[in-house]
């Protein structure tokens, strides 16, 4: 396969753009529900009747606005929310009918609003209270735009050279293109808000110091690279954390010769990505292995089936034992199968290993994607209580320490909600609105 | 097979779906390609003295996704010379003998002028006449159409001209820009008319473009008002072809026009008092073709009523439309809504409590999810709910006890003064 056929498949949107004809229909076709189910699905609340009903009407910017004002990675969503078990899961025409097809029409609205340069939000008048915002993700610059919003000064530490977090370099370009997370970015960015990039808490400014300069922190610094599986061989090139994967495809660095056969270890939404995006760099055989099943695995019933579309096989109840090589390149992977007892305390059956069944699977690469390291360093000497490195926020998502609050995948336990980008966008929302409503009865000096 | 044949006051057609007086029956090659398709008559577009037309005629109304839910037009009578229409008149008539093939004509208000019209168009064998007093624009400022109409005297002159010279069946066409209809039947009927049809199009203005700010549709840069027909106006011309039906004093055979689209409409109109009905937006919107459905549904319904032939339908419900003050006021619906049928979209409860009578409680249920329920005894039987709700049949109006015997305003006026 040609380099070019390559790049074109990986950054080619897998979204069709819905026609003028199709919009107009789709939109008709929603009810304007009074008290909307969708709405209440949607972990940011999005008045869903009312931005379908703008389009009907031609108010293309109040309907941006609508999805913008709660949603602040509205964009985004429109292309990676798992749409089907949230605001379309919901609809009521499930029952008679087929969902509104709301993801496309927000998807359609904001990128309207893109192409037409369109101010949607303002910055307050001044308040004069300051905050460091760490970590620009979606939590991050969810939390900013609001903060912004309400006139205080915010300024943003972003460890990665550019904005957005897992939007800009965590999610396959293919479901997201950068532009569409910059695109965010920008917005917040255009409120006044400060940024320093390449900055990283912790190594290039200490969190004390943070305390001393701003009048209140946001934490929003996410999650790391991804765990080591902790086995033989994973040190042989052709081995690879997914996040630092796609992170390389998406920003057009070279990840060197794929091969034919990829092994995948793990079945969640970057587990997916990786899969699909190896297919896309020429891969012949992509297979995802899981220690449980597929009733288990986190992937969303939309990620899996894409990867089923995209040739990627499965192969469940398998855990990796050591990676084989050669000359210092993978070769194969070894495995055990495994059965499921009682379930665990993440609320899933436990695997345990089945002794002596272990075979041997090739690969010319693979890639690990079994979750996300936790980041520490940020925290050292904020006096925020954490556990297993999570950090601990109450529902208005402050800390324990009042002048520290937190938001996204850095509070995220498991089984606790789930890490989707929306629920991020919300977190960093409320986060804000909690901060401003502690500000509200105080006058700063 | 019901028989679909009528006889609207001698004009005889093999069904009731005739296509109006309008741009489908602008020649004789659209009026028999028409009659390729089905249709049971044709009134050809009105002939009288050849206009020049402006361009630029149409607008369609679009509600949400639904298309030419109404249009209006401001397109005047044949621009095409009499003699071309009459030799194609004679060939369809000889094509199509079974066809009504009615002669829609305009004049101005001159004896002469009339007669001379009438005894030139019935000699090419039209089966009829159909009297334009209904053209809203354009004809009107020259004295004719909605000009003549809109005054009943002149309808009633206009008739007796041309009935004292045709010797086929003269339909009066009326136009519903005047406050009580009956006044120009009744005179239609005076001065001779064999019988009527209604609506002619309405008094309208279809929109302002939001970026020229011109109106819609416009001719360079100005328009006027035009005759607006389609879906949108067959409440309108249903309630007229139903006063008529109940009057008196008109008394001769109705042919119904104004948003047939479907055999259902054309079974309202019958059922009304119209003997038959005219079409034109529906053929507009989606060609000649649609006829096939209306005869064969209208056949299929007539055959499940166990009905011989559509002249049943006529009149069949006219005895139902009465005034206001003849209704029962004792009578009582209320709303009832099928739990297992509700897709809880809360349109019936929004509608309810901020504009009719608050009677829908959102009740919550063990599972999160709100049961709506109708609080009988503060429901009015407005049916709004019923007529919001998505699903249907989900809302049904039922009738409750009612505790007093029927009485209707009149009676209950009567026996408040009597009693005095």
């Amino acid at each position: 396969m040609s380099e070019r056929l390559e790049s074109s498949s990986l950054f080619a949107s897998i979204h069709r753009s819905l026609g003028r004809m199709d919009v107009v229909h789709e939109a008709n076709r929603c009810l304007y529900c009074y008290d909307a189910p969708c709405t209440q699905a949607c972990p940011t609340h999005i008045d869903v009747p009312a931005f379908i009903h703008k389009i009907r009407t031609g108010n293309l910017k109040g309907s941006a606005r609508v999805i913008m004002e709660a949603n602040p990675a509205g964009a985004s969503c429109a292309r990676v929310c798992p749409t089907e078990e949230l605001c379309e899961g919901a609809c009521v025409l499930n029952k008679e009918d087929v969902a509104i097809r709301i993801g496309d029409l927000q998807r359609y609205v904001t990128d309207w609003v893109r192409e037409h340069d369109v101010e949607l939000f303002q910055p307050g008048p001044p308040t004069g209270f300051r905050v460091a915002v760490v970590g620009g993700g979606p939590a991050g610059l969810s939390a900013a735009r609001e903060l912004a919003r309400m006139g205080h000064s915010v300024t943003i530490y972003e460890a990665k050279s550019r904005l957005g977090g897992l939007n800009t370099y965590g999610i396959v370009p293919f479901r997201l293109p950068e532009d569409v997370a910059l695109w965010e970015a920008e917005q917040v960015v255009k409120l006044g808000v400060t940024v320093h990039t390449d900055t990283a808490v912790g190594r290039d400014i200490s969190p004390q110091e943070l305390l001393t300069r701003f009048d209140a922190v946001v934490l929003a610094f996410g999650m790391g690279a991804v765990p080591r599986l902790g086995i033989e061989g994973e040190e042989l090139t052709g081995v690879w954390d997914a996040i630092e994967l796609i992170e390389r495809v998406k920003t057009g660095k070279s990840i060197g010769e794929i091969g034919s056969t990829v092994v995948v270890i793990g079945a969640g939404n970057t587990a997916v990505d990786a899969a699909t995006c190896s297919k896309r760099l020429g891969a012949e055989q992509v297979t995802m292995v899981y220690r449980r099943t597929e009733k288990e695995m986190t992937a969303y019933e939309f990620e899996y089936d894409f990867a089923k579309q995209e040739g990627v096989e499965f192969r469940w109840l398998s855990a990796p034992t050591r990676i084989l090589g050669e000359e210092g390149r993978v070769r194969g992977v070894e495995f055990i199968r495994m059965r499921l007892e009682a379930a665990d305390d993440s609320g899933r059956p436990r695997p345990v290993p089945i002794p002596g069944s272990e075979y041997v699977v090739e690969a010319d690469t693979v890639i690990r994607a079994i979750g996300q390291h936790r980041l520490t360093e940020v925290l050292q000497g904020l006096g925020v209580e954490c556990r297993d490195g999570v950090i601990q926020v109450d529902e208005r998502f402050r800390t324990s320490n009042p002048k520290v609050f937190a938001a996204g995948d850095c509070t995220f336990e498991k089984g606790r909600g789930e890490a989707m980008v929306v629920e991020a966008a919300e977190q960093g929302k409320v986060a804000a609105w909690s901060l401003h409503q502690q500000w509200s009865h105080m006058q700063r000096v | 097979m019901a028989d679909l044949s009528i006889d609207l006051a001698g004009i005889r057609s093999p069904n009731p779906f005739w296509l109006a007086s309008a741009p489908p029956t602008n020649s004789g090659y659209q009026v028999m390609r028409a009659f390729e398709a089905g249709w049971g008559g044709a009134v050809w577009k009105t002939l009288g003295d050849p206009i020049v037309n402006v361009s630029s005629r149409f607008a369609g109304l679009q509600v949400g996704s639904q298309r030419m839910f109404a249009m209006n037009n401001i397109e005047l009578i044949t621009d095409r010379p009499l003699e071309v229409n009459l030799k194609e008149i004679r060939e369809v008539k000889k094509r199509f003998p079974d066809r009504a093939v009615v002669a829609s004509l305009m004049m101005e208000p001159k004896k002469e002028s009339w007669q001379e019209l009438v005894k030139r168009v019935q000699d090419v064998g039209v089966d009829g006449f159909e009297l334009n007093f209904g053209c809203p624009h354009g004809m009107s400022e020259r004295g004719m159409g909605s000009a003549v109409g809109q005054v009943p005297e002149l309808v009633q002159q206009s008739t007796e001209w041309v009935v004292e010279a045709a010797e086929v069946p003269v339909i009066v066409k009326l136009t519903p820009n005047i406050t009580d209809i009956r006044h120009t039947a009744r005179a239609a009927a005076q001065g001779g008319a064999n019988a009527i049809s209604m609506i002619n199009t309405i008094n309208s203005l279809m929109g302002v473009d939001l970026d020229t700010w011109y109106p819609v549709p416009h001719v360079d840069g100005k328009g006027a008002h035009g005759g607006y027909c389609g879906p949108a106006v067959k409440p309108i011309a249903l309630h007229m072809v139903a006063d008529c039906a109940r009057d008196p004093d008109i008394n001769i055979p109705i042919s119904g026009i104004g948003g047939v689209s479907t055999w259902r409409d054309a079974v309202e109109y019958l059922l009304m008092g119209a003997t038959g009905v005219q079409v034109c937006t529906a053929a507009m919107h989606h060609g000649f073709g649609i006829v096939e459905d209306m005869i064969d549904g209208l056949n299929h319904y007539l055959d499940d009523r166990g009905l011989a032939s559509v002249r049943e339908l006529t009149g069949r419900s006219v005895h139902r439309y009465t005034e206001w003050g003849n209704l029962n006021l004792e009578y009582k619906v209320v709303a009832r809504i099928d739990q297992d049928a509700c897709i809880r979209c809360n349109k019936c409860y929004i509608a309810c409590e901020d504009t009719a009578h608050q009677c829908i409680d959102r009740v919550p249920q063990p599972d999160g999810i709100h049961r709506l329920v109708v609080r009988e005894e503060d429901c009015v039987g407005c049916n709004l709910c019923s007529m919001v709700c998505p699903v249907d049949d989900c809302i049904t109006m039922v009738q409750v006890d009612a505790s007093k015997p029927a009485q209707t305003w009149r009676e209950r006026e009567m026996a408040r003064i009597g009693g005095k």
